[in-house]
Formats: C-alpha cells, sequence, structure tokens
C-alpha cells in the first residue's frame, strides 16, 4: 500500500505554490532589513575613520566644523539622567496601579487609550507642549530640566508597557497566596511581585535610555542648543545635546567635511543600539533563569 | 498560641502597615492616572498658545484653501494646504512601502519561520524600531540622496520619494511587531483544523489566518500611518522643505511637523508666528488622536467577537 | 461524643450567598465551626466549596466580580466589619490545592508572615522558621538548604513548606482546600498526621475531594452541592449511613461526583 502515500499531482502542485510564496515573504523580509543594513554598513565605514580619543572628549571648534562632540556627548547623558529620574517612578508606579490595582471600567480603559495617544502624539507636538508647560507656564525657560521632562512624558508609555507586562507575567497564584497570609496588596508587590518583575523594569529602563538619548525634536526648543562653549552648570541651563548636534552639523553649519557628520551619527546609533542589544540580550538571559 | 485569646477587636488595629497601604495605592493611582493628565495637558498646553492665533489671524478658508505659508513677509498669509499635502503626499509613499513589506515579514516571521531564523528576524526588527529619527533623516540626507540622483537622473534627490522610503522603513518595524502580535494571537486550533482539511501553509495563511486577525492587521497598518503623520526630524531633513503641491515623487514638500520643527526657534513667544505653529500642532494632534483612537477601537473590535 | 453547642464558635454562618456577576457560587448557607475541631467539606467540583473559603478571608477584596452577602462571623466579628482586613487574613491560614511555593528562599517563605505579625529579631525569626518547618515535618529535608527557592522544591514538599507558613501565622483557623491533589499518598499520610496534631492548637476547615479522608480526619462533615449545603453531621454518622438526605449517602458510598 505504499502508493497511498505517493505524492499525487495536486500535493506537487501545492508543494510548489507553497514554496514560491514561502520564497516571496521571505524576500519581502529581507527587502525590510537587508537595505539597514547596507545603510549601517556605510555609516561604519564612513564614520568609523572619524572615532578617536579626541573626537569624543574635546570641544567643537571653527564654527563646529572640526573638534569634537565632547559637550553634546555629556550633554545627552545629562537629559537622560534627569529624564529617568522623572520617567521611571511614574512609568512604573502607573504600570503597577494598572497591573495590580485597576478594576476592569470606564477610567482604566481612559488610561490605556492616553497611554497609546501619548505614543501616538507625534514628537513635535510634545516639544509644543514642552515649551508651552515647562518653558513657559512653569518657568524652568529652556533648560535640561524643561527638556528631559518633555521627553520623560513623551517616553512614558514605554516604561509602562515594558513594566506592566513584566508585572504581569508574575503568576497570580503567587499574589494569592501573600494575600492569604495577611500581607498587604504593597507588602505583597513589594515582597513577592517587584522583585520578579524587576528584570523587565529593567529593561524597560534601558529602552527608555536609548529612546530618550536619540530624541531630538522634543528637545530642540526645550532645552538643547545648537552650540555652546562651555557645560552646563545645573538643570536650569541648557545644553548641547548629540541628537541635535547632528542636525546641526548635517544641516545648518557649512563647510563640514564630509565625515564629520558620519561620525556623530556612529556615534549616536552606536549608543542606541548597543543598548538595545543589551536589553535584547538580558532578557534571553532572564528568561533562561525564571524561578518557576 | 497568646494571640488566639485576643479579641478580634484587640487584633483589628490599623496598623502603620494599613497606613501605608492606603498611601501607596493613592501614589500608585496618582501615576495611574497621569497619562490622562498629560494627554490633557498636551491640548490645553498647546491649545492655549495656539488660541490668540485661532481667534484672530486664523482664517478657516485660508488655513485649509490656501498654499501660501508666508508667515514672515510683510503680509503674512498662513495657508496650510501644501503643507497638509505634503504631509499626506509622504505619509502615502511611505504606506506603499512600509504595508506590503510589513505585512509580508509579519507572516513570514509568524508563519514560516522558525528557531535561530525567527529569533534573529525578530531581534532585527527590534533594533530596526530604535534607530532615531535624525540618523534616519541623516540617512536620507546623505547616503538616500546621492542614490536617488544616481538612480533617477534627477537634480534633487531631497524629495517626497526620499522621505517616503525613509518614513517607510521606519514605520515598518512598528508595523511588523504589530501584525506579527495580531497574527500570533490567532489560537493554533484554527491552524490545527484546517491543516487536518488538507488545506496548504498559503491557503490557511489566507483563508483562516488573516481573516482572523484582520482587525489587528488593519490597526498596525492605522498606527504606521499614525507614526508617518507625526514624524518630525525624519522627514524635515529628507523631503526638501520647500512649500509645494507635489505632482511626482521628484517633488520636493514640506510637512506639517517639519514646518514647526523649522520656525519655533525664529518665531517671537506670542506672535501671531508663533501662535499659527501652535495651530499646526492642534491640528496634528486631533489627527493623530483620531488615528489612534480608530487603531484603538479596531482592536476592541477583535476582543468583543 | 461533646455537646458542640457549649463550645466556642470560630465561624458563624447565617444565610451566606456568594455570586460571581450573574453566577451564583453559594447560596443560603448556615453553618458553625467550633473551635479545636477539624470541619470537613466534601462535594464535587463547582460546589462553592472554595468560593466559602474565599469569602472568609474576604479574598472578595481582590476581585471586583465576586459579591458576598449575608452574615459571616469569625470569632463573633463580622469579617466584612473588621477595620483592617489584612489582620483578619492573617488570623487564618489557608492552603492551596496546588502548592504555591513563594519564588524566594525556604527560609523567607516561613520568616514572611512571622515578619508581618511583628515578629522581631533574627533569633526569634529562627526560632519560628525551625518550629514551623518541623511541625510541617519538613525540617529535616531542608535544614541545610534554608537559602535556595521554595518554589524549586518538589510538589510534595511545597505543601509542606506552604503548611509551615501558615503555620507561621500562628493562626485561631486553618484552611486546606484540597491540599492533597497534587501531593503523593506517602506525603498526604505525613501532613494528615501533622493535622491531626495541630487540631489541638487551631481549628481547621478540611475541603476536600477525597471522601476518604474527610473520613479519617474530620470531627463533622459538610456536603456542599451546586452551590448549597445538602446536609452537615457528625463525620462517624454520616459515613456509618445516618444521612437525612440521600445525596449524601450516595456522595458518600461514591455514585456520583
Amino acid at each position: 500500500m505504499t502508493a497511498r502515500f505517493a505524492a499525487t499531482e495536486l500535493n506537487l502542485s501545492n508543494y510548489r505554490t507553497e514554496r514560491r510564496y514561502r520564497l516571496m515573504l521571505f524576500s519581502m523580509t529581507a527587502m525590510l532589513v537587508l537595505p539597514v543594513l547596507i545603510i549601517l554598513g556605510i555609516l561604519v565605514l564612513k564614520g568609523a575613520p572619524m572615532i578617536s580619543w579626541e573626537f569624543l572628549f574635546e570641544f567643537p571648534r571653527r564654527g563646529m566644523t572640526e573638534g569634537g562632540i565632547y559637550p553634546a556627548l555629556l550633554g545627552t547623558i545629562f537629559i537622560v539622567v534627569v529624564d529617568l529620574i522623572f520617567a521611571m517612578p511614574i512609568g512604573v508606579a502607573a504600570a503597577i496601579y494598572l497591573s495590580e490595582y485597576a478594576p476592569d471600567n470606564w477610567l482604566t480603559r481612559t488610561i490605556n487609550l492616553a497611554i497609546i495617544n501619548l505614543a501616538g502624539v507625534p514628537s513635535i507636538v510634545h516639544a509644543l507642549f514642552g515649551v508651552g508647560a515647562f518653558v513657559i507656564f512653569f518657568g524652568f525657560g529652556t533648560s535640561i530640566l524643561a527638556a528631559a521632562l518633555t521627553v520623560a512624558i513623551m517616553t512614558l508609555p514605554l516604561v509602562i508597557v515594558a513594566t506592566r507586562e513584566s508585572l504581569q507575567a508574575v503568576p497570580q497564584a503567587f499574589r494569592e497566596a501573600c494575600w492569604s497570609m495577611g500581607a498587604s496588596r504593597w507588602q505583597t508587590i513589594f515582597a513577592v511581585v517587584l522583585p520578579n518583575a524587576i528584570s523587565g523594569i529593567l529593561t524597560g529602563l534601558i529602552l527608555e535610555v536609548s529612546r530618550t538619548a536619540g530624541e531630538t525634536a522634543p528637545i530642540m526648543f526645550t532645552g538643547a542648543a545648537f552650540f555652546l562653549p562651555f557645560l552646563p552648570e545645573s538643570v536650569f541651563e541648557q545644553t548641547m545635546a548629540l541628537s541635535l548636534h547632528l542636525y546641526v552639523v548635517s544641516t545648518q553649519v557649512p563647510e563640514v567635511p564630509e565625515a564629520l557628520p558620519y561620525g556623530v551619527a556612529l556615534v549616536l546609533i552606536g549608543i542606541v543600539l548597543i543598548m538595545n542589544a543589551i536589553s535584547i540580550v538580558f532578557r534571553s538571559y532572564l528568561r533562561g533563569k525564571k524561578k518557576w | 498560641m497568646s494571640e488566639n485569646t485576643l479579641a478580634p477587636s484587640q487584633l483589628d488595629q490599623r496598623d502603620a502597615s494599613w497606613y501605608v497601604d492606603k498611601l501607596v495605592q493613592i501614589l500608585m493611582f496618582v501615576g495611574g492616572i497621569s497619562a490622562i493628565i498629560f494627554i490633557i495637558g498636551i491640548f490645553v498646553f498647546i491649545t492655549k498658545e495656539g488660541l490668540g492665533f485661532l481667534f484672530e489671524g486664523f482664517s478657516f478658508t485660508e488655513f485649509f484653501g490656501s498654499i501660501n505659508w508666508r508667515p514672515t513677509s510683510a503680509n503674512p498669509t498662513y495657508g496650510a494646504l501644501a503643507l497638509i499635502v505634503g504631509t499626506a503626499s509622504v505619509t502615502g509613499v511611505a504606506m506603499l512601502v512600509a504595508i506590503p513589506f510589513s505585512l509580508g515579514a509579519a507572516v513570514y516571521i509568524s508563519e514560516f519561520a522558525t528557531g535561530r531564523t525567527k529569533e534573529t528576524l525578530k531581534v532585527l526588527v527590534e533594533l530596526l524600531a530604535a534607530i532615531p529619527s535624525v540618523v534616519w533623516g541623516f540617512i536620507g540626507m546623505s547616503i538616500m540622496n546621492e542614490f536617488i540622483i544616481e538612480v533617477f537622473d534627477v537634480p534633487i534627490g531631497l524629495n517626497v520619494l526620499n522621505a517616503g522610503i525613509i518614513l517607510g522603513l521606519m514605520a515598518a518595524p512598528i508595523m511588523t511587531t504589530i501584525a506579527e502580535d495580531a497574527l500570533k494571537a490567532v489560537p493554533d486550533r484554527y491552524r490545527e483544523a484546517a491543516e487536518a482539511m488538507g488545506a496548504t501553509r498559503w491557503q490557511i495563511i489566507r483563508q483562516v489566518i488573516m481573516p482572523a486577525a484582520k482587525n489587528g492587521l488593519v490597526s498596525a497598518v492605522l498606527l504606521g500611518v499614525g507614526r508617518g503623520f507625526g514624524e518630525t526630524m525624519a522627514v524635515l531633513m529628507a523631503s526638501g522643505h520647500a512649500i509645494n503641491i507635489p505632482t511626482s515623487p521628484f517633488d520636493s514638500v514640506r510637512a506639517l511637523t517639519a514646518t514647526i520643527a523649522a520656525e519655533l526657534g525664529e518665531t517671537a513667544q506670542g506672535s501671531e508666528h508663533y501662535g499659527a505653529l501652535f495651530a499646526l500642532g492642534i491640528l496634528l494632534f486631533i489627527i493623530t488622536f483620531i488615528i489612534n483612537l480608530a487603531a484603538d477601537l479596531v482592536v476592541r473590535g477583535i476582543r468583543k467577537k | 461524643m461533646v455537646a458542640s453547642e457549649t463550645r466556642t464558635k470560630v465561624l458563624e454562618v447565617d444565610n451566606l450567598s456568594i455570586s460571581y456577576g450573574a453566577k451564583t457560587a453559594m447560596s443560603g448557607l448556615n453553618l458553625d465551626v467550633y473551635e479545636n475541631e477539624i470541619f470537613g467539606i466534601i462535594g464535587p467540583a463547582n460546589s462553592g466549596k472554595t468560593s466559602f473559603l474565599r469569602a472568609i478571608n474576604r479574598m472578595d477584596a481582590f476581585d471586583t466580580n465576586m459579591k458576598v452577602s449575608g452574615s459571616l462571623r469569625f470569632m463573633g466579628t463580622e469579617v466584612s466589619a473588621w477595620r483592617n482586613a489584612y489582620a483578619l487574613r492573617r488570623q487564618i491560614g489557608v492552603v492551596f490545592p496546588l502548592p504555591v511555593g513563594l519564588p524566594m528562599s525556604i527560609y523567607d517563605n516561613v520568616a514572611f508572615a512571622a515578619k508581618l505579625r511583628g515578629v522581631k529579631g533574627k533569633a526569634a525569626i529562627d526560632e519560628v522558621v525551625e518550629r514551623c518547618l518541623t511541625r510541617a515535618a519538613l525540617w529535616d529535608e531542608v535544614k541545610d538548604r534554608l537559602d535556595s527557592l521554595g518554589s524549586q522544591l518538589s510538589g510534595g514538599q511545597q505543601q509542606r513548606l506552604t503548611i509551615a507558613r501558615a503555620l507561621s501565622q500562628e493562626p485561631t483557623l486553618l484552611m486546606l482546600d484540597e491540599f492533597s491533589i497534587a501531593v503523593d499518598p506517602v506525603t498526604t499520610m505525613r501532613i494528615e498526621d501533622v493535622l491531626k496534631e495541630l487540631k489541638k492548637e487551631m481549628t481547621i476547615l478540611l475541603v476536600t475531594n477525597l471522601v476518604q479522608q474527610a473520613e479519617r480526619l474530620a470531627d463533622r462533615t459538610a456536603l456542599f452541592l451546586s452551590g448549597s449545603l445538602i446536609e452537615i453531621g457528625e463525620t462517624g454518622a454520616l459515613f456509618e449511613g445516618q444521612t437525612q438526605d440521600q445525596r449524601t449517602k450516595d456522595y458518600l458510598e461514591g455514585r456520583f461526583g
């Protein structure tokens, strides 16, 4: 009875069609990924010669056509740090509320809709909000503080979503066991839920760093300066930032050597991609050592 | 067991941990509603700054009907039509690029790829999504610009096509991720049932999985459109930033977002021009709000079923 | 047989109903549980046994869908009238059907509840941990690895860990919900022996899917069926066939459930 299992004409043609579609879909996926890899390759090729100790740790010279990116690099770090101080506590609190407290009602649905919209509102509209609220209304002026707050609100959904996912991954049975011992909601969250969601929270933090470092529009009118010959001394001062510096040297400054913006772009994308790579590695490492 | 002899009245005390718990609950609630507060705050503050213009310099027919955006001329006009068309044309090209490729990639990753390939592709898509928009803009200005000039033999490479492709590549990873989630959410028993009836993989995808994931796919496209509409730096740098109603993909255009980014730094706070830029912001806020709301309603449509 | 009526009532339940949304899980329940008895509750799945336990320690506070009405008094006070529900729960130990070792060390699993009720100082907590693990017949197996994860013990060990944890609360009432479902027979017998000892110090509410387990342990037994109480009686009498309701007899003899 072997004949029963032999390929029929129909089976064969089905098989061929299937292979054709599979190949088509694979090439579409490749078309999406390949150009970007090529582009990244070009960035590395053209930008790598720029990278040197001096490039990273010197001030720009001669109208930013020479010298390094030190104040921009440091300014990005300042903005990121201040951003984290606001975005992490608010984002984690919001995630804890949504995962641990929120009943299924209209308010929760509204919060979720607000989070989606916070992520969906254009970055330049966030910039306008930052100008109207932090620069003018709260009187912070164009400053690191105003810029960091603007970016923090814009990127809040990132922290909320990453944290909420990891909180919800903690089995409900752990909470119930804790509650039944007389632990309060907060004692339960603190003793059982948070320690087991810490990986997700850290992933959110790393992604937040990467996002914040790359944002340009929300900081360009709220606290980032085109050029400053000195470093900021408080959060109420302006600063240079790497992302804006890339925009400036590639569009606003005449006679910039061709390689310079490639160098800036490479440093910026290097920071962002390394951060993301860390979060990916970190996630798969932690997935391997789950406690249950 | 000394406590067993205690009466409930003695045991039932609100101790420190009870009050801490209440306090934390309030703090977390504040964190939770902060998202609502911020969204309302955004609307209130951009409206506040744009209000002066809306009541004085603003004319509905000029704003939506004229292509003359001349805020700095002696007799300023604020026609946003060219900016709206610019944004729409770039977003349109972006979607032509992004929709087929991201949906194709989502189907491949979700239904065909396995093991290492699948993981690698997902990681690559995630990394793509992480590239900052100013870097995309720089890529548009440098690499893509040269590429378009070479290949199509046109004088300027900063145009609808350039910005559209860049925006498409930017939106595609997000759309791929959302679409893949939607496909993944289709229960395996659908696949198994169809397989048991002898359907091929492609038939299953076309006739079972795609229809079942329809809402998620539509919402992925909507969010991609919203993303394209709101993108600022990349469009500013790659579109040519010229006020123009485009007649071909090789025309330069100017987008709503890019106009705000380019001009806000040069306006005096409270001036008519400043207010006009906030009015553009209000328009952008409303459009993206509607798109996001629609995407959310579409997704919720699935859950109801 | 002691005249039950003269003993202290730990639980007094009067016309208790529990529902989840439109679904009724328990209606019109009346029963009393006395101090230092093992009160068995038997019945097939979905008969309202677990819902009853959840109403006692007010888990409805964590489940907006769950509605409880009627009167349920613990140590003479309505549970709903406790101003600090956490203090109420500290008086009630719970053991779940599936063992839940919390994802923390074995030591911390047991020390957690002790700390919650205010035991301070390493020596005092060490003492509680050792005593409770010993009573739960687990000490000898884990005393050399108190730092390893509670959630990575075997099922039977985790269930004894859960019991040790409940004991560290020094509860007035210990509630066990089908504790032997995921436990091997040898461990089950060991836990049953522990329970017989514990009865001297606390009241035990034993929900079980094993009729024989109720027969071995319970002083009195109640049969729940589809959200209502069918019959309560002295366990010995029930198993000798002195039942009021034919369904009890059928259930005890294994004709359904």
